[in-house]
């Protein structure tokens, strides 16, 4: 299961040349700077744009060739626009099940009161768009694409018109999503920190072109990729909740290289969580710390050393565990260490955050 | 199609099928009647015609369809085939006219009435009885209906200029035209000029002339002969025939026309 | 009681007005709405000439309208000699050509208030339709006409209060044939060149209170509906 892309759209303005594929499966963030061609490309494979020269390919059916275009409502997509644009003229459950009824009923795979369930928007069923706030119209926009139960659901930017609370409700819903759902969703967005809680590849889109494609602990570490030099650069690690300590008032994370100790939380053992570290928040050392302060400190070796955006830093790309880690330490400090590839090193962790 | 789209089409096939029908039933006209006279008559005499409609409808057992208008109106519609069997024009031009062309059955036009031109004025004392006011000068308008196509109104400058006070009328920027009699008569009957060259039907209740008035000399002016025509694509020339006679010798026609304002052709 | 208030002519006037108000709206409402349409989404540059000549009645004065659909559908005019051919009665002089001239009249007052109902909607919602797998007709039955209902209801008032209203183009193409072509309007004037005043007022002051209760009925059952956006 699969999606392939081959685009190329020349406008006075602005060029596209985009041949990719997306994986069947997870959530894969489209991401680059604003004006790069993100949501053009959404609108593409969406057939909202109509573009002369495009191949689009969804698993193995043609949805746009030379020869052929397949018109929207004909592609088995669903589609979350940036603003809600819930219709006006009918009230949530309309708009809910606007969809739904269009979908031949063999083909429902999500029920109306699932899909309600999962976004939560049980009390709000007979409120119209203009009383609901930014992020309750983003959930009922979520919940109509998914009632029509496609196989590819296509997010532009989703949370970007919503303020830092909204977003932080709707996070949540998303990643539950991706959990328990296995619609493929191709993710539109400029802002990493979304992309680091929720995705599972990058799609890295520059200028028109896709740059670079691959596993979101690969992208964000590359040091080759612009997304290891951004202020918020880091790593995302994939792991489990192994223990509690209600004594010292922490959780332990499982993951590969170790153990990674945060703030209690109240998820069960076993729970699979996602962790991520700033590179800032992480420093090295030759020997394992004794009489230090910081908890979490994980065993690697490193993989490269690259100047940094910052002349007085650099990047270091350190294996833990077999999962790229990113830190940011002082040109001189990496000179003193003599930081170099091969390297086996000590990396203290000052802050994790779990992504919840 | 889907399902909510598939309902919608119905419904709007349905509601579409239902105005089509009302339509059809709407557009075809009334069932043919015999004996219905369509009457195109001048919008002047139109009120009198209106009170000898049911004596002629009495004295034939036909019925007569009137429609008001103004002559020249009459004039373009009955070249562009305008149904009407007979013509009662404000003037004799204009039957003359479509005599010539072949529209008007020849022979059949005759004067059905004269009209009397007067200078009237609502209020008692304004016009004198020999219409000296006009030159004493002592008014700021005089109603007047258009010279170009309103009988009454050719025939009031025709006085006009006979009396040499056209030009000056004009130049001091005295004269109101209204587009017909009837709004000449406005004019004055509302105050807004001092007094109008109106029809004597218009103010005249057959005895009595009503506020003051001055009668111009009839040598002043072309007679207002108002000519009455068949048209030629009338499909019942007998009983427009019928009716023309009637209007032309029947002494109730004769004096409701009289009493109306009206001279009679003698 | 009614027949002794107003004459047999009013009646029947009245009744004709009726009639050619409602006809010339449905008629209107079916022929606009896709034209309103397509000059609401069409990006081609034959849009502006569309624009113009749904304007240009309004700029006519009725007179001239009349005029000329007289020429036109009289015995000599094009579609005369067609409605000759095809065996039938030409239009002029007949209520079908009433209604056809009243459409013409009444026009630019439905496309204008539909075309900017539909300009409203926007694209955003129908595409949201469509990729909510709505085909193109259902798109517009299910999301752009609801939403461009206001310029639907703004459009037939206004060209139904127009059409009663109407009086050149009738006078002239219908030639004010009692029964037939004789509407309230003409009824009206009617009676004020007979200086029969206080009948012209009894006519008037019906169409007055009939076209009043009629705006209060319809916008009294729109007055839920305050949409200002087409999609939120």
């Amino acid at each position: 299961m699969s999606l392939a892309l081959d685009i190329a759209w020349s406008r006075p303005d602005f060029q596209l040349q985009v041949e990719c594929e997306f994986p069947g499966r997870g959530i894969t963030a489209l991401f680059g700077r604003s004006g790069c061609g993100k949501t053009t490309v959404l609108r593409c494979i969406a057939g909202l744009e109509r573009v002369a020269r495009a191949s689009v390919r969804f698993n193995g059916e043609v949805w746009q060739d030379q020869r052929r275009f397949v018109p929207t409502y004909l592609r088995p997509l669903g589609y979350v626009f940036q603003e809600s644009s819930l219709f006006a003229h009918l009230d949530v459950r309309g708009n809910l099940e606007y969809g739904l009824r269009r979908v031949p009923a063999a083909q429902r795979r999500i029920g109306f009161d699932q899909a309600v369930r999962y976004m939560g928007l049980e009390s709000l069923l007979t409120h119209r768009a203009e009383q609901l706030s930014g992020g309750q119209r983003q959930r009922v926009a979520i919940a109509r694409a998914l009632l029509t139960s496609p196989q590819l659901l296509l997010m532009d930017e989703p949370l970007s018109s919503l303020d830092l609370a909204s977003r932080g409700e709707i996070l949540p819903h998303l990643e539950r999503l991706h959990d328990e759902l296995s619609i493929p969703i191709i993710y539109v967005s400029h802002e990493i920190g979304e992309v680091m809680r929720i995705a599972d590849h990058i799609t890295l889109l520059e200028a028109g072109r896709v740059r670079a494609f691959g596993s979101i602990h690969e992208m964000l570490t590359r040091p080759d990729l612009p997304l290891a030099h951004l202020e918020e650069a880091g790593s995302i690690f994939d792991g489990v909740i192994a223990e509690h300590d209600a004594r010292y008032h922490l959780s332990y994370v499982g993951i590969a290289a170790g153990r990674l100790a945060i703030s209690l939380r109240a998820a069960p053992v076993g729970q699979a969580v996602r962790v991520r570290i700033d590179a800032r928040d992480v420093s090295l050392a030759l020997e394992p710390p004794q009489h230090t302060s910081i908890t979490n400190i994980l065993p690697g070796r490193v993989m490269d050393v690259t100047d940094d955006r910052d002349p007085a830093q650099r990047l270091v790309r350190i294996d833990v565990g077999g999962r790229p880690l990113l830190a940011r330490i002082t040109r001189r400090s990496a000179a003193q260490l003599a930081i170099a590839p091969g390297v086996a090193l000590y990396a203290q962790v000052k802050s994790v955050a779990l992504m919840d | 199609m889907t399902e909510p789209a598939q309902r919608s089409m119905r419904l709007g096939a349905r509601r579409l099928a239902v105005l089509c029908l009302l339509a059809l039933s709407w557009l075809s006209g009334p069932a043919a009647r015999a004996e219905e006279l369509n009457v195109a008559v001048a919008a002047n005499f139109f009120g009198t015609l209106q009170k000898l409609a049911p004596k002629f409808e009495q004295a034939s057992g036909n019925k007569l369809l009137l429609s008001s208008g103004s002559s020249g109106q009459f004039y373009t519609q009955i070249r562009q085939g305008a149904p009407f069997d007979v013509l009662l024009s404000a003037d004799s031009d204009r039957p003359k006219q479509l005599e010539t062309e072949g529209l008007g059955i020849a022979g059949s036009r005759f004067t059905y009435a004269i009209g009397t031109l007067v200078l009237w004025s609502p209020k008692a004392d304004v016009v004198d009885r020999d219409g000296k006011v006009l030159r004493g000068g002592a008014y700021h308008m005089i109603g007047i209906a258009d010279p170009r196509n309103a009988p009454y109104g050719a025939a009031a400058q025709q006085v006009l200029t006979a009396l040499g006070l056209w030009e000056t009328l004009n130049q001091d920027k005295k004269l109101a035209v209204g587009e017909n009699i009837n709004q000449a008569w406005q004019f004055a009957a509302t105050g807004n000029v001092d007094m109008a060259f109106v029809a004597l039907s218009q103010v005249s209740d057959g005895n009595a002339i009503s506020g003051s008035s001055w009668l111009p000399p009839q040598a002043l002016y072309t007679p207002l002969q108002q000519d009455a025509v068949i048209l030629t694509r009338t499909g019942k020339r007998a009983v427009a025939e019928a009716f023309l006679k009637w209007l032309r010798d029947d002494p109730q026609a004769i004096a409701t026309i009289k009493a109306a304002g009206y001279h009679v052709a003698e | 009681m009614i027949e002794s208030f107003y004459s047999p002519d009013d009646l029947v006037a009245l009744w004709i007005s009726l009639k050619l108000a409602t006809l010339t709206v449905a008629l209107l409402l079916l022929l606009c709405t896709p034209l309103a349409w397509w000059l609401a989404t069409t990006r081609s540059r034959l849009r502006v000439v569309g624009e113009a000549m749904a304007a240009l009645p309004l700029v006519l004065p009725p007179t001239v309208l009349g005029f000329y659909l007289l020429l036109f559908l009289g015995p000599y005019g094009w579609g005369g000699r067609l409605m000759h051919h095809l065996g039938l009665q030409p239009l002029s002089f007949s209520f079908g050509g009433l209604v056809i001239g009243s459409m013409l009249y009444s026009m630019p007052f439905v496309i204008q208030p539909l075309q900017g109902a539909f300009q409203a909607v926007g694209a955003r919602a129908l595409e949201v339709a469509a990729t909510l797998r709505a085909p193109p007709w259902d798109r517009f039955f299910t999301v752009a006409v609801p939403l461009a209902r206001r310029g639907f209801i703004t459009g037939s008032v206004l060209a139904f209060a127009h059409t009663l209203g109407e009086f050149g183009v009738v006078l002239m193409l219908g030639g004010n044939i009692p029964g037939r072509t004789q509407t309230a309007s003409i009824v009206i004037f009617n009676h004020v060149e007979a200086l029969d005043y206080s009948g012209a007022q009894r006519l008037s002051i019906t169409l007055l209170v009939a076209c009043f209760i009629l705006l209060l009925i319809v916008y009294g059952a729109n007055r839920h509906r305050a949409e200002v956006a087409a999609v939120a």
